[in-house]
């Protein structure tokens, strides 16, 4: 376990390397000058030769590059177009409510995925099978965003029983920071009012992340659990006369899960990727939104420091996955 | 299996020992395959349906002059009615011929996206699985692990965001990242073809590297690269949708899904016309390449007959 751990973070400091070459590589292959381009149109060209002398823009492209990542390293991404702050800041500001939102939106999608993959293979060909399969459908067919949209209509307009915008009421002061993830921050501040606030308020744009993965999984679930169900260990547990509620616990879901663990850690990609434009949606304060206003307005500094983090997310992700993985399938030895 | 496989091809035998049958019985069989699952039909039909309004939208589309700046207030924000069978948008647009020309970019794009990018990730994909444990393969499946490490989404808006937002930029962007997929692919295939005897034999007899990667082992991996093919249409217009609902795509006034979403949405619910429609004709292109994909799958599966 610690072998594999270390093997997969020295593996994983060779990609992060290379994602921030390509990184590096984007926002220097963009028409134009860097420096004007951070300054804007306005400003004097004495500004301009000044940042370009500190950005190192007329040395060698390895060595700008070489420069820039020596400051990465020390957590300096530089200065952001939009905000006029560091963009260090700006993300210690804005990452905590992103990883909350993903993080309640992958608990939804594999909690349902495994509440409609068992109901439809205890119910299989039944209507309840059936009424999954074209949700599975619909699932995978409609964008996130669509979803999102859909959502902060009925919601917003037509069924109010779920906040649509912010993420707290209004007469419910902010927790003192520990996390900067809200519902956590209130768990371990003992309250409970804020933390189900909290949650409520993130339960929508959760929910539009999760809907596309939930019957896409379940309907894994459902055939992993079938095709187990036929497996010899399955009539000898059987035959012994264990319990079937037994069986199902111990025997059944276990193997049947590794292939949902797989897909989840997958469709976690889609998660991150579509937060860009759900967060968009709710006016979520989360750093893939402000991402997308910098995308918007070429603001490499903030771009380049959040696509790396989200890769680091996305690493440590699979890592969970892979864990996760070993301990499901005893025959997979991680280490070796 | 795989001896057998050889054997059955020396002899012409198919998979049972049995005499292989002619192409005409080939192409029933592929047909009864494909046709056996009804979705699969439902499938060919809407790729038959998106590709012949992506080809004839100016001709078929009711107002062939809304698809462009067109303004009109006198017919704005009307209602679903027999005049404007998808109602119009603020600035008295049809929006039925909008949704129907935006099938025209869609397609294109993922036409233009795959046409390169499947071609370019598996030639990467063969080389890298043909010389394994050399430094070609280190060297592709580590570029390739990198653009796989960010999530697809965002790596594809990152690339659109360092160029000027259009249909062109979208497309570049897309097709900078899709190929990963096909190599990652295709030197798993590769990997484990290039050990088989056939791929040696060719290499004794002194065939050239090309002959090799192309005509030997190429075809032993084309069933699962054109079926990922199949299915992959639909996702590359769902990125072109997200790249043009971020408003990194495709700009207005020429149509697209994602901007038409994106403009609609600020007039929801009262005008959900303006949204619903191409939102649902995303996911019937969408529903319809994942059938047609499937199709595509059970008539390439030699397994299962």
């Amino acid at each position: 376990m610690v072998k594999f751990l270390v093997k997969r973070l020295i593996l994983s400091v060779f990609v992060l390397f290379g994602i921030s070459v390509l990184i590096f590589c984007l926002a220097r292959i963009i028409p134009g000058d860097p420096a004007r381009l951070a300054l804007g149109e306005r400003a004097s060209d004495e500004a301009v030769a000044e940042l370009r002398e500190a950005m190192h823009l007329d040395a060698p492209i390895y060595e700008q590059y070489y420069y820039w990542l020596k400051d990465v390293l020390k957590g300096d991404f530089g200065l952001s177009l939009n905000t006029q702050r560091d963009v260090s800041l700006d993300v210690q500001q804005f990452l905590p409510a992103t990883l909350e939102l993903v993080i309640v939106a992958g608990i939804i999608s594999i909690a349902m995925a495994f509440v409609f993959g068992l109901l439809s293979s205890k119910y299989k060909d039944s209507w309840i099978d059936g009424t999954i399969r074209v949700f599975s459908y619909i699932g995978i067919s409609v964008p996130a965003f669509v979803w999102a949209i859909l959502f902060l209509l009925f919601f917003g307009y037509v069924w109010d029983i779920l906040p649509v915008f912010n993420r707290l009421s209004a007469g419910i002061p902010e927790p003192n920071r520990i996390t900067g993830m809200y519902i956590l921050d209130f768990c371990l501040q003992g309250n409970l009012r804020g933390a189900l606030d909290a949650l409520a308020h993130v339960f929508l744009p959760a929910l539009a992340l999760a809907v596309g993965h939930i019957f896409q999984e379940a309907r894994i679930l459902r055939s992993s659990l079938i095709d187990n169900m036929e497996k010899e260990f399955i009539s000898v547990t059987t035959g012994y006369g264990i319990p079937k509620r037994k069986i199902m616990s111990s025997y059944l879901l276990k193997p049947s899960a590794i292939s949902v663990t797989t897909v989840a850690g997958l469709d976690f990609a889609n998660t991150l990727g579509n937060a860009f434009l759900v967060e968009t949606i709710f006016n979520w304060p989360g750093i893939s939104r402000y991402c997308l206003n910098a995308m918007m307005t070429k603001d490499l500094n903030a771009i380049s420091a959040v696509v790396l983090i989200i890769g680091i997310i996305y690493m440590i992700v699979n890592i969970i996955v892979d864990i996760v993985i070993a301990a499901l399938d005893p025959r997979v030895r991680l280490g070796d | 299996m795989k001896r057998n496989d050889m054997m059955n091809e020396t002899f012409n035998l198919d998979h049972r020992g049995l005499l292989s049958p002619s192409t005409m019985e080939n192409i029933k069989i592929s047909f009864y395959k494909f046709t056996r699952n009804k979705f699969s039909i439902v499938g060919l039909l809407i790729v038959l349906i998106s590709l012949f309004l992506a080809i004839f939208a100016n001709k078929i589309v009711p107002y062939p002059s809304h698809i462009t700046g067109y303004v009109d207030y006198s017919q704005a924000s009307l209602a679903p009615c027999a005049e404007y069978w998808f109602g119009t948008d603020i600035h008295g647009r049809d929006v039925f011929s909008r949704v129907i020309y935006s099938f025209r970019g869609a397609m294109l794009m993922s036409i233009v996206v795959l046409g390169i990018s499947v071609p370019v990730g598996v030639t990467f994909g063969l080389l890298a699985g043909y010389y394994n444990g050399t430094w070609i393969d280190t060297l592709i499946m580590r570029v390739t692990d990198i653009f796989l490490a960010i999530p697809a989404l965002i790596l594809a808006l990152s690339i659109a965001s360092i160029m000027e937002p259009s249909l062109m930029g979208s497309m570049i962007a897309v097709t900078a990242m899709w190929w990963t997929w096909y190599t990652r692919m295709v030197y798993g295939l590769a990997t484990s073809i290039s050990k088989e005897y056939f791929v040696k034999n060719a290499e004794l007899i002194g065939a050239s590297k090309f002959h090799i990667l192309f005509k030997e082992i190429l075809p032993s991996c084309l069933s699962p690269v054109v079926t990922k093919m199949a299915l992959d249409v639909g996702w590359v217009i769902l990125m072109g949708a997200s790249l043009s609902f971020a408003g990194l795509g495709e700009q207005p006034p020429t149509p697209a899904f994602g901007t038409m979403i994106n403009e609609g949405s600020k007039y929801m619910p009262e005008m959900w016309w303006i949204t619903i429609f191409p939102a649902m004709a995303i996911a019937f292109v969408i529903l319809g390449f994942n059938f047609f994909g499937d199709g595509i799958r059970d008539m390439m599966d030699r397994g299962r007959q």
